[in-house]
């Protein structure tokens, strides 16, 4: 009866550590010969276990959607729409403000005829989306505010959209095994970035950072074969338009790129490139949404003379080919955030493609390609942490980790074989027993192993430990009370069990709190630790019991026990 | 058998006093340190914050030759940071660590470069590394991307780690760490006072407190610096405060029904001596590992190893000197707790008499 309680509890542990040894050192295919060398457990091993980018090398970053410009903007571009519309229309309005700020966005809408008002708001609902906005009306003024249930949907969705964009330029550049997530609580519009293996993340950053604020327009200029009118100085450029800037005229720098920047840095100074001023006519003929296209393209193959040539989606081809047909040889410039990239007369109609000239180094021109392709971002992002481990000081943090844990693995080893001598060696296939099954129970929920993980690794053997010493102890009291052999071994684990369960439940609830609240290295020591402690009850308990109960198995006369 | 202890009877509970004198004795260094540093003008803040909390930039770059530290600093001073903290590494010998505080909200003291044209703003997280880069240039090249600084001939350094954090991130850790470790602590709280009693739970909470402010103590009264790391062994040194009460505790309750009509007083004390054992075994080989981590640890894991070394000891001294006072303090105003009884799994209470007989017939303990 006992012979076969021993016999199964024999049976389950033995399954559980060859499960427990094929998770962690086992190849995920068939095995073959060179998986039981000693190279080929190795490799298995890093290959099984999912290492942190602190202990592997790599990049974190985390970035914030500045949702609240998106709105901003949102509501700008609205107010102009709603004037633009009802003026189009030949209705009385006159001004438009907006409010965009503490989280109160709204639009009036100023007319000069209250009796127009159903007018005007029966054509702006035609042509602008105000469905989400509260709508309200007192004399000449219209006004839409943005209810704080929709601003929220808003933000979320701005996330959302940047979370694509970001997706596909990281995907373009070729990161490796990227993890790209939302952040924090839920309206933060944090964006967490982990890139494996990246040291240098400055020119992802930039990448997904970057604006691709894309529009071709006219430039005021006398038409070719007179030069493109440029000015130097912006004073002067603002000076032909009046003074300031209009809803119709705005003035741009118009930089020559004849001195590329490094390859791979891409840190250009935009500043320091400027030597001319131009003036831009508004609305511009079409902008980056209508890009199908946008390629990196060599005409010598030389480094530091790409440029780039995109095409238009068919809309967009025919918005730009009815006015370049309108427009031969006037100039035409090309401008990118807020710059002017090039500025060239049109030679004959085009249609579906045009081409930005300015002497790109292959990298940025690749770059620039690709963040025109991928879409502008709906707000302008900024990082707020970012933390990038090379692998070099990666490897170092997991050589230090892995020594300082063995050196301390063996001193508990020899204290333990010194101190309980024969029962000790239970102590210590516990402990063994303990870090393998943690280290499989990692791999099969898939967590990483950090270094706050390995912390949480440690104390899980800590308390690994003080479970055998809790009972063994206990152990020792019975027999000094004079109890035999049979009955100390099971009353010093029937009691010391008590304690054990305490300690662990008690340590349990405490993590598994830090896990839910708290955030990346705080869960990955709350994930080991867990782990650990659920494993150790196996493990210090069960196995090192199923021991003992050997032991007395083999000899239940037994006089004398070593501990 | 090899035995530490044998039978010892030590009055401990008769030790409250001074012990607890000497725990506010500390905190109160700690809290002059704390008050003393932040209301000084110039001086150092109550805490010797790292980046992960307050935001700032930490560069570690790896040197073929590395320049002295003043060189570092005046190339620093080129760019415009004057308040870097400039730290060689003990472990290796061609490493520096650079930390350069927030740029944002010090005008002055923010490098004279003009924003970006890009879409991200010039923030903290972009210009920190980019500038301490540009100050490291005027040593020499920069190993390339994905090459080690040996495989580039031409290269001088190369940067191989960097922490940045702007403000609002480092508040939010700050902020979540604060929140998830009260809340672990109430859930501690409910469970010991299910488990065992209000009392108790109180004791051992207080006790969690008490080596969490203590180990802040020390940072602060040596301006150790907290990072995310120490956060981790703060942490631990949770866990283990609270392991090392409740096997105390649950011996506590085990003698509570074994010896009724003893006092709580001297329940406690013989509790606290049937445990010194084991209490010696696990706590001593956790402060050699410990010892053995502050003394190799290393300079990334410095934090982590001195909170930890602290903690191992006030761990196991808070449990002897203040949870259990604590709880004894409670229920003499209160009455006794009234524990469960824990009935074992398998023998009955007859048997589990035996182990703590002995200490019947030991020496009482008196006042």
């Amino acid at each position: 009866m006992k012979n076969k309680g021993l016999w199964i509890r024999t049976f389950i542990i033995l399954a559980i550590t060859i499960a427990g040894i094929y998770l962690v050192f086992g190849p995920r295919r068939t095995p073959v010969a060179s998986d039981f060398s000693w190279s080929g457990i190795k490799a298995n091993l890093a290959e099984n276990i999912n290492l942190g980018l602190d202990l592997k090398g790599g990049s974190h970053l985390v970035m914030r959607v500045k949702t609240d410009d998106y709105l901003k903007t949102l509501t700008e571009n609205n107010g102009q729409a709603a004037l633009t519309t009802a003026q189009d229309a030949k209705l009385p309005a006159t001004a438009y403000t907006i409010k965009a700020e503490n989280g109160n966005y709204s639009v009036n809408l100023t007319l000069s005829d209250p009796s127009q008002q159903q007018a005007v708001l029966d054509e702006v609902k035609k042509k602008v989306d105000f469905s989400a906005w509260t709508q309200t009306t007192s004399g000449n003024d219209i006004v839409w505010s943005l209810p704080n249930q929709a601003q929220e949907l808003m933000k979320r969705q701005a996330v959302d959209q940047a979370l694509k964009i970001i997706e596909s330029r990281i995907n373009a550049f070729g990161v490796k095994e990227p993890t790209l997530q939302k952040h924090g609580a839920e309206t933060s519009g944090q964006i967490l970035l982990q890139m494996p293996g990246v040291d240098d993340p400055e020119r992802v950053k930039k990448l997904i950072g970057a604006e691709s604020n894309l529009s071709l327009a006219k430039i005021v200029s006398p038409p070719n074969p007179s030069p493109v009118q440029t000015y130097p100085t912006r004073e002067a450029a603002l000076q032909s338009i009046g003074g300031a800037e209009t809803q119709t005229r705005k003035v741009y720098p118009y930089a020559d790129r004849d001195e590329p920047s490094a390859a791979g840095t891409a840190k250009t100074d935009p500043a320091a490139k400027v030597n001319k001023y131009v003036v831009v006519e508004y609305p511009s003929v079409v902008d980056g949404s209508e890009l199908r296209e946008a390629n990196a393209v060599s005409r010598t193959g030389s480094e530091g003379d790409y440029q780039i040539s995109f095409s238009f989606k068919p809309a967009g081809a025919q918005k730009f080919g009815e006015w370049t047909g309108k427009n031969i040889n006037n100039y035409m410039a090309v401008v990118l955030n807020g710059e002017v990239k090039s500025a060239a007369f049109i030679k004959s109609q085009i249609f579906d493609s045009g081409e930005i000239s300015g002497k790109f180094t292959k990298t940025s021109a690749e770059d620039l390609a690709l963040t025109l392709k991928s879409g502008a971002l709906p707000a302008k992002i900024e990082y707020q942490e970012e933390r990038t481990v090379g692998p070099s000081l990666g490897a170092d943090s997991i050589k230090a980790g892995v020594e300082a844990a063995l050196g301390g693995l063996a001193f508990v080893i020899v204290f333990m074989l010194i101190y309980y001598r024969g029962s000790g060696v239970n102590a210590v296939i516990a402990l063994l027993l303990n870090m393998l099954l943690t280290m499989a129970a990692l791999i099969v929920i898939k967590s990483t192993l950090t270094l706050p993980g390995i912390a949480g690794l440690i104390l899980g053997v800590g308390m690994a430990v003080d479970s055998n010493v809790l009972i063994f102890e206990r152990i020792r009291e019975e027999l000094r009370a004079g109890r035999s052999i049979a009955d100390s071994i099971s009353l010093g684990f029937d009691r010391a069990f008590i304690t054990i369960i305490d300690t662990h439940i008690t340590t349990i609830i405490s993590s598994t709190i830090l896990y839910l609240y708290g955030s990346g290295p705080i869960r990955g020591f709350a994930v080991t630790l867990v782990l650990g402690l659920l494993i150790n009850l196996f493990s210090a308990v069960f196995v090192s019991r199923t021991i003992f109960m050997w032991l007395l198995h083999r000899n239940p006369k037994m006089e004398k026990i070593s501990i | 058998m090899l035995e530490i202890f044998k039978n010892i009877s030590v009055d401990w509970m008769g030790l409250r006093k001074p012990l607890i004198f000497l725990s506010i004795a500390i905190l109160m260094a700690g809290l002059l340190s704390a008050i003393g540093r932040q209301v000084t003008p110039g001086g150092t803040d109550a805490f010797n914050l790292g980046v992960d909390f307050q935001g700032g930039t930490v560069i570690t770059a790896k040197f073929r030759n590395k320049p002295a530290e003043d060189e570092i600093r005046s190339a620093l001073q080129a760019q415009g940071i004057s308040d870097a903290v400039i730290q060689a590494s003990l472990d290796k010998q061609d490493e520096v660590l650079i930390k350069v505080p927030l740029f944002e909200g010090k005008g002055d003291t923010a490098p004279a470069e003009a924003p970006q044209a890009g879409g991200e703003d010039a923030t903290q997280v972009n210009l920190g590394r980019a500038t301490v880069k540009k100050a490291l240039d005027t040593f020499g090249k920069e190993a390339e991307a994905g090459k080690r600084l040996a495989d580039d001939e031409s290269a001088i350094y190369q940067i191989v780690g960097t922490d940045s954090v702007g403000p609002v991130a480092g508040a939010q850790l700050r902020n979540q760490a604060v929140i998830a470790t009260l809340l672990g602590l109430l859930g501690i709280l409910l469970f010991i006072a299910f488990r065992y009693d209000w009392t108790y739970a109180a004791g051992a909470v207080i006790a969690v407190f008490h080596d969490v402010l203590i180990t802040l103590a020390f940072f602060s009264v040596f301006q150790w610096e907290v990072s995310l790391t120490v956060l981790a062994a703060l942490l631990t040194l949770v866990g283990f405060s609270v392991n090392d009460s409740i096997v105390i505790f649950d011996r506590i309750r085990e003698n509570i029904t074994l010896h009724r009509g003893k006092s709580i007083y001297s329940l406690t004390n013989d509790s606290i001596n049937q445990t010194m054992s084991r209490t010696i075994v696990t706590n001593g080989l956790v402060f050699l590992a410990v010892l053995a981590l502050v003394l190799f640890g290393g300079e990334v894991l410095r934090g982590f190893s001195l909170a930890l070394f602290v903690g191992s000891i006030t761990g196991t001294y808070s449990t002897i000197a203040i949870a259990s006072p604590i709880a004894i303090w409670w229920q003499g105003k209160i009455g006794n707790a009234k524990v469960k009884e824990v009935a074992l799994p398998q023998s009955g209470t007859e048997k589990m008499a035996s182990a703590s007989r002995r200490s019947v017939t030991r020496r009482p303990v008196t006042r």
